[in-house]
C-alpha cells in the first residue's frame, strides 16, 4: 500500500484539491499512527465514489508534546468523529475540529494509549469506580500561542429536557448512549457517547501474534464474525504472499453470505421488536437458528466460529453440508414471504418507517456510511463489487441499491440482499472443487515490513483492516475500519425534528453493532 | 335459564332472619366485596396466564413450561414473588401521589369490574344508567396513571403518563360512540335490560353492519385505552423502557399490571355485553329446539366464554402488529375512528327509526 | 412493493387489508406446532455437533497415559493465557538422556475464549475440545481444571 506524506503546513490545501479536483468523496479511514521518531500522525485512506479511486495520503508531526494537524472534518462530515477517535488515543489536536473531546475513553483518562510511550502503569489509570462527570466532557481547541484550552462542554443548556438513552437501554441494542434534548416528543439536538464496552483491541493486538489476533476479530461485530476474520486473513495473506486453494475461496464465500443472511435476518427481526412487534422478532430467531445449526455443524461455534485461519479454513466442511445448506435455501423465501406479510407489508410498520430518517446520497457518502444503509441512499458501495475479492467476481448477483435513502428503503435493501446471498450459495454450494481446503503456513508468522490493507463487505458495511508491520510477529499497528461507527456519527442529521419513536426506527434500520463501534 | 336471584334472596333471608337489618345490609356489603376481589384477582390470574399462553402459540413458542404441569402455577409464582419483592420509596418523588397512584388504577378497574352482568341477577350493580356509570368510573384510571407518571419524578415516566393521557382521554371518545350506537338500538342504559333485549337475537346480528362496524371501532379503542399493544405506548418497552410504571417495584407494580389485565377484562367484558348478548346463551328466532338446548348451558359460562373470545381476538391484535407512533395514534382516532363512529351512529339512528333492523 | 402516494381512501383500503393479511399470518402459525426445545428434559434427543466447542479435554488411552509431551506450545499460543504446564525434567536410567515430563496440566475454563489455537498448535495431538458443555459451577475457582490424570 502506497502511502503519500505530505507536511501539516500544507496538508489542508492538498487535501482539498484531492476532494476537489480528483473527486476524493469518500473518507474510509483515518489511522493514528505512532511512528516513533520519524513523528506522530494520521493516515487517511479516500476513495473516489466513482471511479473506486483509492488514495492514502498520511500527515505527521515530530512534536510529540503538542502535535497539531489540520482538521478536516469540514471537507468530510465523517472526520468529525474518527478524528476525535485519533485524539483519544494519539493526542493529536487537530486545529479547526468544533468539538474536539474524547470518543471512547472516560474523560479523566490519564494519557493517550496508543502512542509507543504510553505508560501503562496501574497508579496513572486505576479502575474508577465512581462515574464520570459531565464537567470533565471537555472540548480541545488550539490557542494562536500553541496551547490547547479546555472548553467545558456547553452542547445542552440548562433548561433544555435532556433524556439519556442508553447506556442501558433495550433500543440500543448493546451499551450506546444517546443524550437527546427534547421538546415535547420531538428531538432537538443528539449527542452520542462511545465507548462502553470499549475494549481495547487495536491496543491489545500490538502484543499478540497474527493467529491470536485471529480469535479477537470475531468478537468485533458479533454478527459478521465470519467476514472480519475473512479481512484479516485476507490481510496477512497478502502481505505473506499466500495464494489460498480455490475450495478454500469457495468455502469462504458461502460462509460470508451465510453469515449475512443470519445477520440480516436478526436485524429484521430486532427492527420488528424495537417497533413493538414482538411475533416477528421471534420468528426472524426461529430461521436464523437454522443457520446457527450449519455453523455450529461446520464450524464448531454458533456465534463466534474460529473459522478461517490464515491460509485457509479450520476444517474442511462436514460431509451433509451442501444438503444442509440446500435444504435451508429452499426452506427460507416462504419464510421471508412471511416477514413482508406480517411485518413489512403492514401498514403500520409503513407509517412508521415511511419517511423517517432520510439520508441523502451526498451525506452518505461524506459520512462514509457503507453497506445497506449507503445502498439505501443510492450509493453503489458494496465492496463485493467495487474490489472483488473471494469468488464475488466469478458469481452472479445484483447490487440491491435504492434512492430515497428512508428507514423503509433501509429495510427493504436487507430484505432483498437475503434474497441475493441466497442466489449466490446457490451457485457456489454445488461446485465446491476438490482441493486442500488449507495452505500450510510457518509455525510463527511474521509479515514483511510494510502497510498492508484489505477490506471486505461485512454485514453492514465495509470492513477493512489496516497492518503496518515492522517485520516483528506482531503487528506495529493495527486498525480494524468500523463498520458502525459512520452509522452513529450520521444519526444526528437524521434525526432532526424527528420523534422519540423514530429514533428507535432510525437505529434499527441503521443496523450498527456496539463491539464493532467500541472495538 | 338459570336465576341467581333465587341463591342470593335465600342468603339474604337468612342472614336476615339472625341479625337486625342494617347488621345485614352491612354484612352484605362485605361479602360482596370480598367476592368482587377475590373473582378480580381469579379472573386476572387467569388472564395472565392465558396471555402468556396465547402470545407463545402466536410466536412457535410453548410459553411457561415448568413451574407446575404445563406451567400452570407460574403465575402463582411470579404473584408470590411481586409480593415478596421490596418497595422501595425515593428520595425525590412527591410521595403521597406515588403511593396513591396505584391504588386509583386498580380502584377505577374494580369499580368498573363490578358492574359486570355475570349471569342472570348476578350483579352488583344494576340502575338505569348502568352503560353511563361503566364509562364514568373507567375513565378515572388515566387520573392513576398521569399521577404516576407525574410523581415518580423520572423523565421517561413522564412522557410515558402524557402519552398515555392524550392516548386514553381521545379514545374514550370512541368507547363512548360505538357505545352510545347500541345504545340507540336497545333503548336502555341499563346493563341487565340490554341483555334482556338480546333474548331473541344478539345486538351484533340485530344491529347487522352498523353494529358490526361499532363492534370493530370498539375493540380497538379499547385496546387503546387499556394501553396494549399496537397501542402500548405509554410503556413502549423499546422507547421509554417502562413508561409510567419505570419507578414501582413490588406491589406497586402489580398493581398497574393486574389492573391492565383486568382492564382488558372489563373491555372485552362489555363488548361481550352489549354486542353479544352477554350471559344471554345464543337464540335464533325460529329454531325452538335449538334455543332450547342452548338454555341449558348456564349463563355464567356464556358470559365468561364470550369474554375471553373478544380477549383472544385483541391479544391476536397485540401480538400482530407494530407499535404506532403518538402522533399516529391521535391521527387514527381523530381521522378515521371518530368520523367514521359518528356516520356510524347516524347509520344506526337510521336502522332503528326506519325499523331496519332484525 | 411500495406506494407512491398515500390519499386518505387508498390508506385505508391498504390499511384493512394489511392488517387482514398480518392476521392471517399469526393465525396460521397459532396452530402451527411449535419449535421450543425443552432443555434439559430432552437432554437424550438433544444434538450437538462433533466439533462444538465446549471445554479442553486431554484424551486418556486404557492405561491413564497421554500423549503430551510437556512442549508447552499450547501455552504460548494461548492468547489469554488460560493454560499453565508445570513440568519436571527425569533423567532416562537405561539411556541416560534427560526429558521434561508433565507434571500438571492446569486449564482455566473461565478465561479460555475457543479459539482452538492450543489445539492447532499441539504437535502430538495430546489436547482436544471436547461437547461437555454443562460446565456450569457454584466457584469460580472449580473451573480451573486439571486435564492430566
Amino acid at each position: 500500500m502506497n502511502i503519500t506524506f505530505i507536511q501539516p503546513n500544507d496538508f489542508r490545501k492538498q487535501m482539498e484539491q484531492l476532494r476537489r479536483e480528483k473527486g476524493m468523496d469518500f473518507l474510509r479511514d483515518i489511522v493514528g499512527m505512532d511512528w516513533g521518531e520519524e513523528g506522530i500522525g494520521a493516515i487517511y485512506m479516500l476513495e473516489n465514489s466513482e471511479t473506486k479511486e483509492n488514495i492514502q495520503v498520511a500527515t505527521r508531526t515530530t512534536n510529540r508534546e503538542v502535535p497539531v494537524i489540520p482538521t478536516v472534518s469540514d471537507i468530510w462530515k465523517i472526520a468529525d468523529i474518527y478524528e476525535r477517535e485519533v485524539f483519544d488515543f494519539f493526542g493529536i489536536i487537530f486545529d479547526g475540529h468544533p468539538n474536539l473531546r474524547r470518543l471512547y475513553l472516560r474523560n479523566d483518562w490519564v494519557g493517550y494509549p496508543l502512542r509507543k510511550d504510553y505508560d501503562e502503569s496501574e497508579q496513572l489509570n486505576p479502575i474508577r469506580m465512581f462515574s464520570e462527570s459531565l464537567e470533565n466532557d471537555v472540548t480541545h481547541t488550539l490557542l494562536p500561542d500553541g496551547t490547547i484550552k479546555r472548553n467545558p462542554d456547553t452542547l445542552f443548556e440548562k433548561n433544555e429536557y435532556v433524556i439519556n438513552i442508553g447506556p442501558q437501554h433495550p433500543a440500543t441494542h448493546g451499551v450506546l448512549r444517546f443524550r437527546l434534548s427534547l421538546e415535547g416528543e420531538v428531538i432537538r439536538k443528539t449527542d452520542v457517547h462511545c465507548g462502553y464496552i470499549h475494549r481495547g483491541v487495536e491496543k491489545m493486538s500490538e502484543k499478540l501474534t497474527y493467529p491470536q489476533i485471529l480469535a479477537l476479530t470475531d468478537r468485533l461485530d458479533y454478527l459478521s464474525a465470519h467476514q472480519n476474520r475473512h479481512a484479516l486473513c485476507m490481510c496477512i495473506e497478502k502481505a505473506m504472499g499466500v495464494e489460498v486453494t480455490e475450495r478454500t475461496q469457495y468455502i469462504r464465500t458461502i460462509m460470508d453470505e451465510l453469515q449475512r443472511i443470519d445477520s440480516h435476518l436478526l436485524f429484521i427481526s430486532c427492527a420488528a421488536m424495537d417497533l413493538g412487534a414482538l411475533t416477528t422478532f421471534i420468528y426472524g430467531f426461529r430461521d436464523r437458528e437454522k443457520i446457527l445449526d450449519i455453523f455450529e455443524e461446520v464450524t464448531g461455534g454458533r456465534l463466534i466460529q474460529n473459522y478461517n485461519v490464515i491460509g485457509g479454513v479450520q476444517a474442511d466442511i462436514t460431509a451433509n453440508f451442501a444438503t444442509k445448506v440446500k435444504e435451508f435455501c429452499k426452506y427460507l423465501p416462504s419464510k421471508i414471504k412471511e416477514y413482508n406479510d406480517v411485518f413489512t407489508n403492514n401498514i403500520i410498520t409503513r407509517k412508521r418507517m415511511f419517511d423517517v430518517g432520510i439520508l441523502s446520497r451526498e451525506d452518505a457518502i461524506s459520512y462514509g456510511c457503507t453497506g445497506g444503509t449507503g445502498r439505501a441512499s443510492g450509493w453503489a458501495c458494496d465492496v463485493r463489487k467495487r474490489h472483488p475479492y473471494a469468488l464475488y467476481d466469478k458469481v452472479d448477483f445484483k447490487e440491491i441499491i435504492y434512492t430515497k435513502g428512508d428507514s423503509f428503503e433501509r429495510f427493504l435493501v436487507r430484505i432483498d440482499e437475503i434474497k441475493e446471498s441466497l442466489h449466490i450459495i446457490e451457485q457456489l454450494i454445488d461446485n465446491i472443487p476438490e482441493g486442500d481446503y488449507k495452505v500450510k503456513t510457518k509455525p510463527i508468522i511474521r509479515l514483511p515490513e510494510g502497510s498492508y490493507h484489505a477490506a471486505v463487505e461485512g454485514s453492514r458495511g465495509e470492513f477493512g483492516v489496516f497492518i503496518e508491520s515492522r517485520g516483528e510477529k506482531s503487528p506495529y499497528r493495527i486498525k480494524f475500519r468500523p463498520m458502525g461507527l459512520p452509522l452513529v456519527a450520521s444519526i444526528g442529521t437524521m434525526l432532526k425534528g424527528c420523534k422519540i419513536a423514530d429514533l428507535m426506527t432510525i437505529g434499527a434500520t441503521l443496523d450498527y453493532v456496539i463491539p464493532d463501534i467500541d472495538r | 335459564m338459570y336465576d341467581f336471584s333465587i341463591i342470593t334472596t335465600a342468603i339474604d333471608q337468612f342472614l336476615r332472619s339472625l341479625m337486625p337489618a342494617g347488621l345485614v345490609t352491612f354484612l352484605e356489603c362485605v361479602l360482596i366485596a370480598v367476592c368482587v376481589l377475590v373473582a378480580y384477582i381469579m379472573l386476572a390470574i387467569v388472564m395472565i396466564f392465558m396471555e402468556r399462553k396465547v402470545c407463545a402459540a402466536f410466536q412457535c413458542r410453548l410459553g411457561p413450561m415448568r413451574v407446575g404441569f404445563w406451567g400452570l402455577l407460574q403465575v402463582f409464582s411470579d404473584v408470590f414473588k411481586m409480593i415478596i419483592k421490596e418497595i422501595i420509596d425515593f428520595k425525590r418523588t412527591d410521595n403521597l401521589l406515588y403511593n396513591l397512584a396505584p391504588f386509583l388504577v386498580v380502584l377505577s378497574s374494580v369499580l368498573t369490574f363490578s358492574c359486570l352482568p355475570f349471569a342472570n341477577n348476578l350483579e352488583v350493580l344494576d340502575f338505569n344508567v348502568g352503560l353511563f356509570f361503566i364509562m364514568a368510573t373507567s375513565s378515572f384510571g388515566v387520573l392513576g396513571i398521569m399521577l404516576a407518571g407525574w410523581s415518580s419524578n423520572n423523565k421517561f415516566s413522564m412522557i410515558g403518563a402524557m402519552r398515555s393521557g392524550a392516548q386514553m382521554v381521545s379514545y374514550e371518545l370512541s368507547i363512548g360512540l360505538s357505545m352510545l350506537t347500541l345504545v340507540a338500538l336497545s333503548g336502555t342504559l341499563q346493563l341487565s335490560e340490554i341483555v334482556e333485549r338480546q333474548a331473541d337475537l344478539w345486538f351484533i346480528f340485530k344491529g347487522h353492519i352498523p353494529a358490526a362496524i361499532a363492534f370493530i371501532i370498539y375493540l380497538i379503542a379499547g385496546n387503546a385505552e387499556t394501553n396494549r399493544g399496537p397501542f402500548d405506548l405509554p410503556e413502549a418497552e423499546s422507547e421509554l423502557t417502562a413508561g409510567y410504571h419505570t419507578e414501582y417495584s413490588g406491589m406497586g407494580f402489580g398493581f398497574f399490571y393486574v389492573a391492565e389485565f383486568m382492564n382488558l377484562f372489563i373491555v372485552s367484558g362489555i363488548a361481550a355485553t352489549i354486542f353479544l348478548g352477554g350471559w344471554m346463551p345464543l337464540h335464533i328466532p325460529g329454531l325452538d329446539a335449538f334455543n332450547a338446548t342452548m338454555d341449558y348451558i348456564p349463563g355464567i359460562v356464556w358470559f365468561l366464554g364470550k369474554t375471553f373470545f373478544v380477549i383472544w381476538l385483541l391479544m391476536w391484535a397485540r401480538w400482530t402488529f407494530p407499535r404506532l407512533r403518538i402522533d399516529q395514534v391521535i391521527t387514527l382516532e381523530w381521522k378515521y375512528l371518530m368520523p367514521i363512529g359518528l356516520v356510524n351512529l347516524l347509520i344506526m339512528t337510521l336502522c332503528v327509526v326506519m325499523g331496519w333492523t332484525f | 412493493m411500495r406506494k407512491k402516494q398515500y390519499s386518505y381512501w387508498s390508506t385505508f383500503c391498504f390499511a384493512i387489508k394489511s392488517i387482514f393479511t398480518g392476521l392471517k399470518v399469526t393465525l396460521t402459525e397459532f396452530f402451527t406446532p411449535k419449535v421450543t426445545e425443552q432443555y434439559p428434559e430432552n437432554r437424550k434427543t438433544l444434538k450437538i455437533s462433533e466439533r462444538h466447542r465446549a471445554r479442553l479435554f486431554m484424551p486418556h488411552d486404557e492405561n491413564g497415559n497421554n500423549k503430551c509431551i510437556a512442549c508447552g506450545l499450547c501455552q504460548t499460543a494461548c492468547p489469554n493465557g488460560s493454560i499453565n504446564i508445570t513440568t519436571k525434567t527425569l533423567t532416562d536410567e537405561a539411556t541416560g538422556k534427560s526429558k521434561k515430563v508433565l507434571v500438571s496440566y492446569e486449564y482455566d475454563l473461565g478465561c479460555c475464549m475457543f479459539c482452538q489455537l492450543c489445539v492447532n498448535a499441539c504437535p502430538k495431538n495430546a489436547i482436544e475440545f471436547c461437547n461437555d458443555f454443562e460446565n456450569a459451577v457454584y466457584d469460580r475457582k472449580k473451573l480451573v481444571q486439571k486435564l492430566n490424570k
